[in-house]
């Protein structure tokens, strides 16, 4: 078995070099078919019916006007209104949108005349939203109280109470620290807002049952498909060329698409069944919010000594919220309490949403870290500078205070920092147009996933490799074929890449930036063994030792003799009539891969123009430096850092999940109303891929999370560069901003 | 033939085209006017006034359509939109349904040369006229926007792309010698989740640079 490897930096032919995704002109010209494209003969379209109140029972449902609507076919209950032992259920809604019924008609129209004419007998329940509002959620027992999780450079002498002897050394810390900042800082829940939405197209044959589905999760969701509905996953194949959006929330078989399954079955016709977009909102996915009330203290020269914090949120019906771990975020200074408290509200549960929890700690803890700065009337770069000593997280063999550090030496350069710096709040006014700078650092671990797959090199010199990924995004295919071509010394254009079906060896889901570490991992793997099995062949044909052969340049040849060797086709030929057949393996966690790693930094510095006046917030520049191990596609790497920098103005200036609450009632549930960047909003955005050799040595990595990470907390803390103020809730509306302005910065 | 041109709602007017978020809300208002004639009040009167046929007892009538240049029929019914008949008939599925009110920008296509969201716009609002879609810059030799789309990576997802293919195909045969500053004002009518607008920017900037 060869050792596996990647080349050394620089002499590689493909990777590490910009490709064109070798999908683009399918996606640019709509011959792209995603799961909402398929239209087999004789379907249905089918939409479901979401509870209109955010907290009820319901007691009755009644179809029969519904099913005779002109063009419905099938009505489907989707609530368990008896247990297995035959028992009455009274179901009990916990959120607006959640499913009741589905209806399948000839047509959408009809199908939605299907659903509006469902009767529905609800008993309305007390709704909780507002959770923003710790006192509020208190009374209305809504809360989930953990304990505190204590750190203390100082060791409680023997038979000392823990709590008090902790409560003691805060109130000495903070009397000693020369700066004491107290803040409430805060986010708001957005949703996932997948383009395409949640959803299949699907029919069986015979007893199996075929889904394009519109997922991330190509080899995994099928189980959940089966687990649902009774049946064996050898009986379900998932087909997914294309996924238009998931950013976590798209891993599942989703009821919805059951209920479908369970309809086509009925019907005997295929079945297709989208959300719409308000559903979509509702149902289909949300990053919790998060909100903050610390108090921290530092040296004089900005150095963090000590930090006591309770932090609040939710995920919806299910609680939670965004994890304490990360507080304050990559940051650890000596001394540290921190309390979570869940709140538990009448909304979706939340789905893994781009960096869980990273986003949020990020935003609500460095924020505090920069108003030390303010505090201090010190450049907030120092600070984040002399802090890095106590950064948390780890990479083999490298030092992570030193990756930042270089990070944002690279990063300030780019934006001008040290020549537009100005202490917080003291920069020239351009009539009521002030201009500030804020940075933020991240990190993510990443990684590869379990991935197998399989390399086929044809005696005809053709090369394919298959297996059930998938591509969100991110490049995957090109990426594949990157990996298999540079091996085989071959063109990118040699390679056939096959994903996007259950059929082909399994390959994990694409979440937490694994994606193309995982499949990198199985492709190399599998393309070096093929390798060297065609070398030995070649190497008996030319009487040359297996050893000194290389692929290069469409050929096998001596390594320092390169004019004896044998064209790649002619190389083929000599495996007879049958292809060979090579499978890659990678499980992780199982040892140490010298092709993959796990672990990342990064450094985000925002300049952005904001109007007092009006209280609009303008991009101007924004730069993310990233490290992310061996770049594989330098072209589509920063294709997701600019998507991710912008996702993260989204969460930092627009969106946000706005509910009554009263009712429970998501407000701004369609696309007009939820707010997002448009191409004129998001400023000139620079990205550099940090890619020393020590970090190529690594391996690969994976992007998708990190540059998601920073935006929030660089953007917000270049707005409180610029006003002197700081704007404590994302997204920095304008009446957020105008209202912070008006209370001149005090809570 | 006959029914169907009665059956086209007749104070349908002509979609406003353009490519901002106004100029889609304009285009919209026209469809939900249109929409309110033909299947509220309002098409019981237009259709006293113009005196139709009936066409058949399910209300579905055949109708032709001229989309990229071929002539299609296509099932309709008064209320069905043109995304529907593109999508699910015709399988023009490079329009996407991202949301009802189309302000998205995902299922742009050209009306009679001019820019309409095809989720609110009717498919019987659309006889005799020329519809172009996505489609039509795609085959052997792509049009010049798309092949700078794929070599400025100006898609991730790929489910706004079509969309903001056609946008910014229509804003540069308007403005061919766009600067970088009217792109960034002028294609402000499509939606992309995954981020790809600083792609889109260079992606319309090679196309200006090559005067194509």
């Amino acid at each position: 078995m060869a050792e596996y490897s990647w080349p050394s930096q620089g002499s590689t032919a493909l990777i590490g070099k910009d490709h064109d995704r070798t999908d683009g002109i399918e996606k640019a010209t709509g011959a792209a078919k995603y799961a909402y494209d398929q239209a087999p003969e004789k379907m249905l379209f089918a939409k479901i019916l979401g509870c209109p109140h955010a907290h009820c029972r319901v007691l009755k449902i009644d179809t029969s006007a519904a099913e005779k609507v002109r063009g419905v076919v099938h009505v489907a209950v989707m609530k368990k209104w008896e247990d297995d032992k035959g028992n009455k259920l009274v179901p009990e809604v916990r959120w607006q949108g959640d499913h009741l019924a589905c209806v399948a008609a000839e047509s959408e129209a009809a199908a939605a005349l299907g659903v509006a004419a469902i009767k529905v007998e609800y008993e309305m329940l007390d709704v909780f939203v507002k959770e923003e509002d710790l006192e509020a959620a208190k009374t209305a027992e809504r809360t989930e109280e953990g304990r505190a999780d204590v750190q203390l450079a100082a060791e409680p002498g023997e038979e000392v109470d823990e709590d008090e002897f902790a409560d003691q050394e805060f109130s000495r810390l903070f009397k000693e620290a020369a700066v004491v900042v107290e803040g409430e800082y805060g986010i708001q829940p957005i949703t996932h807002m997948c383009l395409e939405p949640h959803g299949s197209t699907l029919y069986w044959e015979d007893d199996k049952l075929i889904v394009y589905h519109s997922t991330q999760n190509v080899s995994g969701a099928g189980g959940n498909f089966a687990e649902i509905l009774g049946i064996t996953r050898g009986d379900v194949e998932i087909r997914c060329d294309f996924v238009g959006g998931g950013f976590g929330s798209k891993f599942a078989a989703d009821p919805w698409s059951a209920t479908a399954a369970e309809i086509s079955k009925a019907t005997g016709r295929p079945v297709k069944m989208m959300l719409d977009r308000d559903l979509e909102l509702k149902i289909a996915g949300n990053r919790p919010s998060g909100f903050i009330k610390v108090k921290l203290g530092a040296d004089q020269e900005g150095v963090v000594t000590v930090w006591d914090s309770v932090h609040w949120g939710t995920g919806g019906a299910k609680g939670g919220g965004v994890s304490k771990d990360n507080f304050p975020y990559v940051f650890n200074p000596p001394n540290r309490r921190r309390k979570q408290i869940g709140i538990v509200t009448n909304a979706d549960p939340d789905r893994a949403w781009r960096a869980p929890n990273h986003p949020q700690a990020c935003a609500i803890t460095q924020t505090a870290y920069d108003d030390i700065a303010a505090k201090l009337g010190i450049d907030s770069y120092d600070v984040f500078r002399r802090n890095l000593d106590s950064v948390s997280p780890k990479k083999a063999g490298i030092s992570m205070a030193g990756t930042y550090l270089e990070q944002m030496e690279i990063a300030a350069k780019l934006i001008d920092w040290k020549a537009k710096w100005h202490p917080h709040g003291k920069g020239e006014a351009d009539g009521s147009i002030v201009t500030g700078l804020g940075m933020a650092i991240h990190t993510w671990g990443g990684g590869g996933h379990p991935s197998k797959c399989t390399v086929k090199v044809h005696p005809d010199g053709g090369v394919e490799t298959s297996l059930g990924s998938q591509d969100i995004g991110t490049g995957t295919r090109t990426a594949i074929g990157m990996v298999v071509a540079e091996t085989f010394g071959l063109p990118l254009s040699a390679v056939k890449v096959h994903i996007g079906s259950s059929k082909y060896p399994e390959s994990g889901p694409s979440g937490g930036s694994t994606t193309i570490g995982g499949v990198c991992e199985s492709n190399r793997r599998a393309s070096q063994d093929a390798l060297e099995k065609l070398m030995a062949l070649v190497a008996k044909k030319l009487k040359v030792d297996a050893g000194n052969l290389e692929a290069k340049g469409g050929r096998i040849q001596e390594k320092d003799n390169t004019d004896n060797g044998l064209s790649w086709k002619d190389a083929c030929s000599l495996l007879g009539m049958k292809p060979l057949e090579v499978n890659g393996t990678y499980a992780r966690g199982k040892e140490e891969s010298p092709l993959s790693s796990s672990q990342v930094g990064g450094v985000q510095m925002a300049e952005v123009a904001v109007d007092r006046e009006t209280g609009v917030i303008k991009m101007k520049t924004f730069v993310a430096v990233q490290d992310m191990g061996l770049v594989v596609n330098p072209k589509t790497a920063k294709s997701q850092i600019y998507g991710a920098v912008i996702m993260g103005i989204a969460y930092a200036l627009f969106e946000e999940r706005i509910m009554d609450g009263e009712t429970g009632a998501f407000l701004n549930c369609e696309l007009t109303d939820y707010k997002l960047p448009r191409l004129g909003d998001v400023g000139e955005i620079v990205v550099h891929l940090h890619e020393p050799e020590s970090e190529y040595k690594r391996g690969v990595v994976g992007l998708g999370e990190p540059p998601v990470i920073s935006p929030g907390a660089a953007i917000s803390n270049a707005v409180a560069n610029a006003l002197g103020i700081r704007v404590p809730v994302l997204p920095l509306t304008p009446k957020r901003v105008l209202d912070a302005i008006e209370k001149g910065g005090k809570a | 033939m006959q029914d169907q041109e009665q059956l086209h709602p007749p104070a349908a007017q002509p979609f406003e085209g353009g490519f901002s978020r106004r100029a889609f809300l304009r285009g919209s208002g026209a469809a939900a006017a249109a929409s309110a004639l033909a299947t509220g009040q309002g098409l019981a009167e237009a259709q006293e006034k113009t005196k139709p046929k009936v066409t058949s007892g399910k209300g579905i009538s055949t109708i032709q359509l001229t989309v990229n240049g071929k002539n299609y029929s296509a099932q309709v019914e008064t209320r069905t939109t043109l995304i529907e008949v593109l999508r699910y008939q015709l399988k023009l599925t490079g329009c996407k349904p991202v949301s009802n009110d189309g302000v998205s920008g995902a299922s742009t296509v050209w009306v009679d040369g001019k820019l309409v969201s095809a989720s609110t716009t009717l498919a019987l609002a659309c006889v005799k006229k020329k519809i172009q879609t996505v489609e039509s810059l795609g085959g052997s030799k792509p049009d010049p926007v798309a092949t700078a789309f794929v070599h400025n990576d100006a898609m991730q997802c790929g489910f706004c792309t079509p969309g903001f293919v056609v946008a910014v195909r229509a804003f540069l045969d308007k403005n061919p010698k766009a600067t970088e500053e009217q792109i960034r004002a002028g294609l402000n009518g499509n939606i992309c989740r995954c981020g790809t607008y600083a792609n889109v920017i260079q992606a319309a900037l090679e196309v200006v640079k090559g005067g194509k």
